[in-house]
């Protein structure tokens, strides 16, 4: 979807604020959602890393601008355990069960925790499936505008690079994200020239690289 | 009772908010007018109850039996002090002092990692990228915010920002000059824009002067924006150098 979260490119966001000595999280909450968030998507359900993000982009662009990143997350939460059923809007208004809910077991416990973050859960898929390019063929992103989830930004769409690096075979975020499978395909890393995005203004020496799908590319 | 029950959260809402209506009178992008860095978190406003309404939230998936307290604390404690940039630094020091080593970590990233025992979620398909005299690496996540947490930890509040990701593709240079690093015209950039799975580390250079130093002493040179490459690894402050 052509949102606000593809932000590669805009003007007028501001100069980059560098805090010395950040924390990993700046109050308690932050933490909490993040834990939350990681023990919820534990618990399986109907749900994958890229209808996850698509959640986040579909927030109201305004809201997505004005809140910090773990309000985000917190927005998103909230709608995931609606509606899968977990919570009900009721229930997270009020925080207490509903009357005569069921109770059920925790899919996380503390000991079961280094488990679950050494956890490897690959997009990597062995599927024999042909790569449609060869590292160092030219390319062009396909100009395409889904309204659904796209990991194809903006500001490489129509533009032409070439071939980089073959990552091997994932699955396809576009599809994945609507539960419309997994459509695994070659990823490719390709490099584009600065001045081929941006035009003459930008430095001859700089370039981009992006890693796209099969399906984000044609032939050049 | 809000403010009385959380006097950071309020407090910060008042602050943002007298900000935000500053810099709308100032003209400037809300959000983003502070000259200071003195303010203690993320600059956006931030509602006055979102530790009560967090508090809520996990006392009702706690009641409802579908979350373990302490299995948040183990995992907040987990990305608090022990996954973080330190295992990149240990990464980077390991490939500065052995040859071998280095090579299997620019071919095959990920089991190079492994080998130091750094694996998990968001650094599945890992892939480092040597900054050298001629070639300067920078990574972002132009659509959200993918890191390399296993090795990185989670990323910081300026990586995840609007203007790190909106600027980073099109200014790198700019970028780079305002997190201090200016880059002679020669050396090609190269910016990483994560939209897959696959997670960059940069290994950037050793700096000189540090041949003494043991790998040890290495990775504690080594700082996560170096290996994110906003930043060079200084050679001030080499226990050499010192005088």
């Amino acid at each position: 979807m052509n949102g606000v979260h593809d932000m590669g490119g805009m003007h007028g966001m501001g100069r980059i604020e560098h805090e010395k000595d950040e924390p990993v999280f700046h109050e308690p909450w932050e933490g909490r959602v993040y834990a939350l968030t990681r023990v919820v998507r534990a618990g399986g359900g109907r749900q994958n890393l890229d209808n996850s993000r698509h959640q986040i982009e579909l927030l109201p662009p305004a809201e997505y601008l004005r809140m910090s990143y773990y309000e985000r997350w917190l927005a998103r939460l909230i709608k995931q355990l609606i509606a899968n059923g977990i919570a009900t809007r009721e229930e997270i208004e009020s925080g207490t069960p509903a009357p005569g809910s069921s109770k059920t077991t925790p899919a996380v416990t503390a000991a079961m925790v280094p488990a679950m973050v050494a956890r490897r859960n690959s997009a990597r898929r062995d599927a024999a499936v042909s790569p449609r390019f060869k590292v160092g063929q030219r390319v062009r992103a396909r100009n395409i505008n889904p309204d659904g989830h796209t990991r194809l930004p903006r500001y490489a769409r129509g533009k032409a690079g070439v071939i980089a690096r073959d990552h091997g075979v994932f699955l396809f975020p576009d599809t994945n994200a609507e539960f419309l499978g997994e459509k695994p395909q070659h990823v490719y890393s390709v490099r584009f020239a600065a001045r081929e995005l941006w035009g003459e203004r930008a430095s001859s020496r700089d370039f981009i690289y992006l890693d796209m799908w099969d399906d984000y590319l044609d032939r050049a | 009772m809000a403010s009385d029950e959380d006097p950071v959260g309020r407090r910060g809402f008042l602050k943002s908010a007298a900000a935000s209506a500053a810099a709308m009178a100032a003209g400037t992008p809300v959000g983003h007018e502070h000259e200071s860095h003195d303010h203690d978190h993320d600059h956006q406003a931030v509602p006055s109850d979102l530790n009560l309404r967090v508090k809520a939230l996990e006392s009702l998936l706690v009641e409802k039996g579908l979350v373990d307290r302490a299995a948040l604390d183990a995992i907040v404690d987990t990305y608090e002090t022990k996954i973080g940039p330190r295992n990149g630094a240990r990464v980077v020091a390991r490939a500065w002092v052995d040859p071998a080593y280095k090579k299997r970590l620019i071919t095959d990233a990920t089991a190079a990692i492994a080998e130091l025992g750094y694996a998990g979620g968001q650094g599945e398909d890992m892939v480092v990228l040597e900054n050298t005299p001629k070639i300067h690496n920078l990574v972002v996540c132009t659509l959200c915010s993918c890191y390399p947490w296993p090795i990185l930890g989670l990323p910081p509040v300026w990586y995840k920002s609007a203007p790190y990701r909106s600027r980073a593709v099109i200014d790198p240079r700019g970028v780079l000059r305002e997190f201090g690093l200016e880059l002679p015209d020669e050396v090609e950039v190269r910016v990483w824009d994560s939209t897959a799975e696959l997670r960059y580390l940069v290994l950037p250079e050793r700096p000189a002067g540090s041949e003494q130093l043991n790998e040890e002493q290495l990775a504690g040179l080594v700082t996560r924006d170096s290996m994110v490459g906003v930043a060079k690894v200084s050679s001030a402050g080499l226990p050499g150098d010192k005088p």
